[in-house]
Parts: structure tokens; sequence; C-alpha cells
């Protein structure tokens, strides 16, 4: 007899991983999913059940957060592990994925392990370290890659940075294989984006800006997918966001390599255009792009060519953002506009909800060999459970992030999530305000 | 085509200053900063060049005061070295009757982690009617405009914009020529990092003046053609039946950038000498904001052609232009408290 037993009734089940999207209910007991359908309960719910009727509303795993930065440790003033699980679960991100470059660089077992034992500590959302590939990401000494997967790193990265050494980055994918663990790469060849601060085009020359050519990113990308081609290794490009990149990428994916990319939220919701005016809210690694090849990166979601959405979370305080365009910090917020944002992409450009739910949950679950993301019986009840169709105004004063620096501020958005569940236990409830 | 609504009579800037500031009518220049030339209309272009016209025979007289800008405080903030631009500004508003100081942040405060917005809010605080900016980072004046209560005047911004610059050449070839509209001015040199190239080209296709810009293709920025210009690197062909050759600077760090192999190289095929001036119509203008590099983006020849190098000529116009603009911006407008004049 299970200690804990408890039912979701009459919800909309959204299962990306089987594609199963119909009416139905779902049973967790002790933390598990124990039962998904429309006729597990042919009678009535079993005895001793605790029961929630969602009356419609969407249920669908709680999504898998590819690439988030933490101020901790080194920055815990722009986000701690606490402020950053307080805003994944009001997101409905229930597995978080840490970037290394943090200060001290996240690139020794010691280092996992605290990140591990930080992370989870006091956090109701499972934290996932990636260490960094390369010692204190200097591009030249791989780190450890087995034994920081045995203390707990699901993948390897140098964070914003990237493995730019061509050697080096043909012996950390060769490397990788030893342990099958996934490569990251922030696919932007530094020597081309060096200096600039956003797209190179027109909108930068009428700025005083320096750009950063799209080639930047194609380059890297069929740099490295030649590179997978030798080693056979695992390789994902963490944001693309060209046409042509994604281009490079789809052929790779159509020759059998084993490569997979990402994006974020405002690569398929905003352009370059947003930069004008120097708003430094919109600067962002790699930086936002044309119209074209916003739309590029639409489709690539839409054909499967992108596997990941993720929050690109990248907390900045006002100080970083307050300066000179070229002064100021890179990175958006992202973790509590992530879901919204996918919803649109559902609602405004018609691409299928289990597609853009698939982004963010069981495909970089699978990439990183996480038992969540899915929602299957004997899978832990890591779930979202959203109002597809809610109204909301993005207000950054009131996000759980210690950061406000969201390039959506003051937009109205529709959908969010209304309850977040971990292993069976609610971690967060909005209040409805009707 | 003087904006008749611009025109002050002649008689007020020519007769000995005596005139009080409260007497001044109200110019209806409509805007609070000028921070580039992107953002002016040909109306308000004229309204500032017709204005200058009349302080440039203020400024060849013995008694260059008055004292429209009197009891006004004008803090010209220079985050970049200049002697010129400070000089010049300086100057106008000294003739404007106003209290001129500079302030150079080089190496000071910056230096020392405040930000610029923390710069401007301190000198925020001691109430200055105008501050004249020049700042090192594209969009800096304008951030900066964002937190005073005063008028800023953007002295130059990076690589954005210089619209001073662009106010007095076109002065100078009004002046000149007697007219902007259908003429074809040729930029040549270091497009690609030119403030002075970018509030060019807005101020002469504002004004109905067709531009061309001259330069390798490893100093014209991507996507020029769109601000409306026609992009040669090839110089001859760029210089043909041009009205005006407006040479730009050639920072010599270019050479390290791997922008150019030479200054050999870049003289033989882009500066200015007498064979390729050749190709641009006989009385063509030449103008170049200065400082020059002699014998690398000019011959020193045609640099001191004395009928038809303007170089001083554009000195002395930058000083009627500013007057223009610190007289638009500041004269009979609050400072402070919020008041948006």
């Amino acid at each position: 007899m299970p200690e804990q037993r408890l039912a979701y009734l009459n919800a909309r089940l959204l299962d990306p991983a089987s594609g199963r999207d119909e009416v139905g209910h779902v049973l967790i007991e002790d933390g598990l999913i124990a039962a998904v359908g429309s006729d597990i309960f042919p009678n009535r719910v079993p005895d001793r059940t605790e029961v929630i009727d969602l009356d419609g509303l969407c249920l669908a795993p709680g999504l898998v957060d590819m690439h988030a930065r933490i101020g901790e440790p080194g920055a815990e003033h722009k986000e701690s592990f606490e402020s950053a699980a307080a805003a994944a679960r009001a997101g409905g991100v229930t597995t978080l994925c840490t970037l290394p470059n943090t200060e001290p660089v996240i690139d020794n077992v010691a280092l996992v392990e605290y990140v591990h034992r930080r992370a989870n500590e006091g956090s109701d959302v499972h934290i996932r370290p990636f260490a960094a590939a390369t010692q204190g990401l200097n591009g030249r000494q791989l780190t450890e890659f087995g034994l920081l997967q045995a203390a707990g790193a699901v993948a390897f990265t140098d964070g914003d940075r990237a493995i730019a050494d061509a050697t080096v980055m043909r012996r950390a994918l060769s490397y990788s294989t030893a342990f099958d663990v996934l490569i990251v790469q922030h696919a932007e060849e530094p020597s081309l984006a060096h200096n600039g601060a956003m797209n190179e085009g027109e909108l930068a020359t009428r700025l005083g800006l320096k750009g950063i050519p799209t080639a930047a990113e194609t380059i890297m990308v069929e740099r490295d997918i030649r590179l997978v081609e030798v080693t056979g290794a695992r390789y994902h490009a963490a944001h693309l966001t060209t046409a042509k990149a994604l281009d490079a990428m789809r052929r790779a994916k159509a020759d059998g390599l084993p490569v997979s990319c990402g994006t974020a939220p405002h690569y398929f919701s905003l352009n370059e255009n947003e930069v004008n005016g120097y708003r430094t809210f919109a600067k962002v690694s790699p930086p936002l792009r044309s119209e074209d090849d916003r739309r590029a990166v639409v489709e690539a979601i839409r054909d499967g060519t992108i596997d990941v959405i993720s929050s690109g979370h990248a907390p900045e305080d006002p100080e970083a953002k307050r300066q000179p365009f070229e002064q100021a910090a890179f990175g958006a917020a992202g973790l509590e506009t992530m879901l919204a944002l996918g919803l649109q992409l559902h609602m405004s450009e018609d691409v299928p909800l289990l597609s853009v739910l698939a982004c963010m949950t069981c495909n970089p679950a699978r990439l990183l060999g996480l038992d969540c993301g899915v929602l299957q019986a004997g899978h832990p009840a890591d779930l979202v459970i959203f109002d597809p169709g809610a109204p909301w105004v993005v207000d950054s004063k009131k996000f759980r992030s210690k950061s406000k620096n969201s390039p959506f501020d003051e937009r109205p958005m529709q959908g969010h999530a209304v309850r977040t569940v971990v292993e069976g236990r609610t971690v967060f409830v909005r209040r409805v305000e009707r | 085509m003087a904006d008749k609504a611009c025109a002050i009579p002649d008689r007020a800037y020519c007769s000995p200053p005596m005139n009080a500031p409260d007497a001044l009518p109200d110019l209806p220049f409509p805007h609070r900063h000028l921070l580039g030339m992107q953002e002016l209309s040909r109306s308000d272009i004229q309204c500032i060049l017709d204005l200058s016209e009349q302080f440039i025979e203020l400024n060849r007289q013995d008694n260059k005061k008055l004292r429209d800008l009197q009891g006004r405080t004008q803090i010209n903030l220079f985050f970049e070295n200049s002697t010129r631009t400070r000089t010049s500004f300086e100057l106008a508003g000294k003739r404007l009757g106003a209290d001129t100081i500079n302030m150079s942040v080089e190496a000071s405060s910056t230096k020392k982690g405040e930000t610029l917005i923390d710069t401007a809010m301190t000198l925020n605080a001691m109430h200055p009617d105008v501050l004249v900016v020049r700042h090192p980072d594209s969009g800096a004046v304008a951030l900066l405009s964002q937190k005073v209560d005063c008028a800023v005047i953007n002295g130059g911004d990076g690589q954005h914009e210089h619209p001073t610059q662009a106010l007095l050449d076109a002065l100078t070839i009004r002046r000149r020529l007697d007219r902007l509209e259908g003429l074809t001015v040729a930029i040549a040199g270091d497009v690609m990092h030119s403030r002075v190239a970018r509030s060019n080209i807005y101020l002469l296709n504002t004004m109905g003046a067709r531009v061309r810009v001259i330069a390798p293709p490893t100093l014209l920025p991507s996507g020029i053609e769109r601000l409306g210009v026609e992009a040669f690197t090839d110089m001859r062909r760029g210089l043909r039946d041009v009205d005006v050759v407006m040479m730009l600077r050639l920072q010599r760090e270019r050479m390290q950038g791997s922008f150019l192999p030479s200054v050999r190289e870049y003289y033989h095929f882009y500066g200015l000498d007498h064979e390729k001036l050749s190709h641009a119509k006989p009385d063509a203008l030449i103008m170049h904001p200065g400082p020059m590099n002699r014998g690398v983006e000019i011959d020193t020849e045609v640099a001191d052609d004395i009928h038809r190098s303007v170089i001083r000529e554009q000195v002395e116009m930058g000083v009627a232009v500013r007057m223009a603009v610190l007289r638009l911006l500041v004269a009979g407008r609050g400072n402070g408290n919020g008041g948006n004049a």
C-alpha cells in the first residue's frame, strides 16, 4: 500500500514523448506516476486518494530547462539557488540545469559536489549542474569528465564561451565518448564575434555598434559538425539563432550524426529591432538576429531540427545593464516567461503544442539521460499544470528571480503555470485573481 | 526655402548685445536635446542653419559677446580627448554669455568605478542648463540625457553620431554653393568607424543631397547602402562629378586590426591628391573635420588649396553652429525641477 496517493482528474493530458493529447487523469503514488489516461479509473477513484479536479486545465511533464546561468557561487546578488528555484517553480520548470561559468568556475569534483549539495538542500526543484569542459574555461585543458560525471555533472560546456580551438574541441568530443556525456557548445567563433554587441547589419551600422556576423555562428556549427563526424561524439549547440546554422544542423541530422541543438524564447519571439534605442535588456549572447533568422528558428522548431528550448536565463543586476550598450552585460532573465513564450509560439506561429512542449521536456531529458520529462507510469511525478488561455502582463518587478532584466517586461502574455509539482509534491500554486 | 517660423530679425544679432533673455521670442525648436541628425527634420536643420548665419557675422565683430545665455551654466563633459570640439563649444557658450565649465572625466571618476549614470546624477544636482557630452561609447550620450533635467548636446558618441559636425559641414557647403538640395557629396575614408560620416549621411539625405561613400571594403560598414548612400571602393569612380569631397580622418590604429595593410597603400588608393580630385567637378569643395593626417588621407597641397579647401572655414562655422544649437536648446527654457519647456 503506497503511503501517499494523489489523483489529478479531468486534465488535458499532454505527453510529447508518446504523443498523448487527451482529457484524462493521472494517479501519483509516492512521488511517481502510477497511471495516466482517460480510463484509469473505470469505476471510481481508489480509496484514500487525495483528488484534485483540474476541470480541463493542461497537465504536462514539468519543464526541463537545459540552460540557466545561476549566480552561485560568486554572484549570489544576481541569483542564488533559492531565488532561481523560486523563479523556476513559478515558471513551471521542475529541472534546472546550471552553467559552470561561475566564480569560481565549476571545473572540479569538489565544486560539482558543492553545487549538488547547495542546490538541492532547501530547493524543491531538481538542479543539475553542467560542468566546465575545460579547466577554468581556459579552452585548453580538459576537465575530468569521468569523475565529474560521477559527482553529478550531467553535461560539459564552457558556458557562454565557445570552445574555440579546433584541436581542443576535437579532443573534448573524442574523450567524451568514453563516458557517453554530452558536449554543449556556445556556437560562436570568438575571433569573428570579438567585441561585438549586436547582430551585424544596417541597424548596428546606424547605432554605431560593432556587429556580430551570422557567419560567427555558422562557421562554428559547421566546424563542430565535421569534428563530430571524426569523433562520433554527442554534440549539442546551445542556442542557435541563424537560418544558415540551422540548415547545417538539419543536414547533419539527415546524415545521421549524433548532433542536437537548442534555442531560447527570445530567439523565436524577438528580432534585432529590440535593440533600437540602445535597449540593453535586449543585449543577449548570441545576439538577437534579423526577422528572417527569427522565422527560421520558428521553422526549425516546427520541423524538429531544434530539439531544445531552454530559458537561456542569464540574470544581471541593474548596474550591469544601465550602461552604454557596448559596456552593458549580455543576458536576459528567462525562467518566468519561458512557458508563456512557448505557448505563444504555438498560438501565434501555429507550431503544434506537443512539438513546443517536447523541446522543453522529453527532448532535453533524453539528451541528458534524465528520468523526467515524460508523463508515463514509473517516471517521477514532475508536472506542470497550466492554463493556456490565462491572460497576464509581464511585470519584472514581481519576478521571483533576483534579477529583473527581461526584454519582455510589460508585454501581454497568454498562459501560465497554475501549479508545479515535483515528485508528487506541489511546490507552487498560483493564486488566481478573478 | 528658409523656415519662416524660425527666422529671427537680423538686427537682433548684429546690433550690440543688449537683449535680456526674457525678451527673446520663444523659438519653435521642438527638441529638448540634440542627440543625432537621425532625429532632425528638414525644417529643424534649416532652423539651426539660418540662425547660425547670423552668428557668423557676430563672430567677426570686435565685440562678440551676447547675453542670451546670461546666468546659464554650460558644462562640457568630455570622456574622450578633444581640443577642437571642446574649444568650439566653450567659445560658443561664452559668446552667448553662459558660464562655461570644462570637465574631463577620462581618467578620473569612471576609472574609480563610478558609472556614467552616477556622473550624470552628480552633475545634474549642480543644476546646469546644458551638458555638452562626448563619450567613446555609442549611445552613451542618449543614455545620459535620460537621467538629467537639462538639455544635452551630443559632442560625439562612439561611432554613432556627431551632429554639430554635420551641421557645421552643411553650413559651410550652403554658404559656398548656396544650397544642399541636389548636390552630390562624397564622404571618403574610414566610414566604418566614423560618427562624422553617419551624421553627415543623415543630414545630407534629409536635405535632399545625394550621398556617396568611398572606402576600402574593410572600412565600409555592413548594410551602409540601406542608409541611403551609394558605396564605392574605387575612389576615382566615387569622385566622378561630385560637388563636395568630405575626407575622414584615418586612425593609425586601423593598420593593426587587419583593416588595412599599410599607410602607403591607403594613401595610394584612398588619399585625396590632385589626380584623384580631377575626377570631381572642377570647383568641388574639399572638406575635412580635422585633425588632418597629411600624407595619409589627404595631400598637403590639396588641403591647403585656398580656392577649394574650406577646411578652415569649417572651424569658423563650428562656433556659429554651436551657438545656434545652444541658443535654441537653452535660451528661454527652464532647467531643473523637471521643467520640460
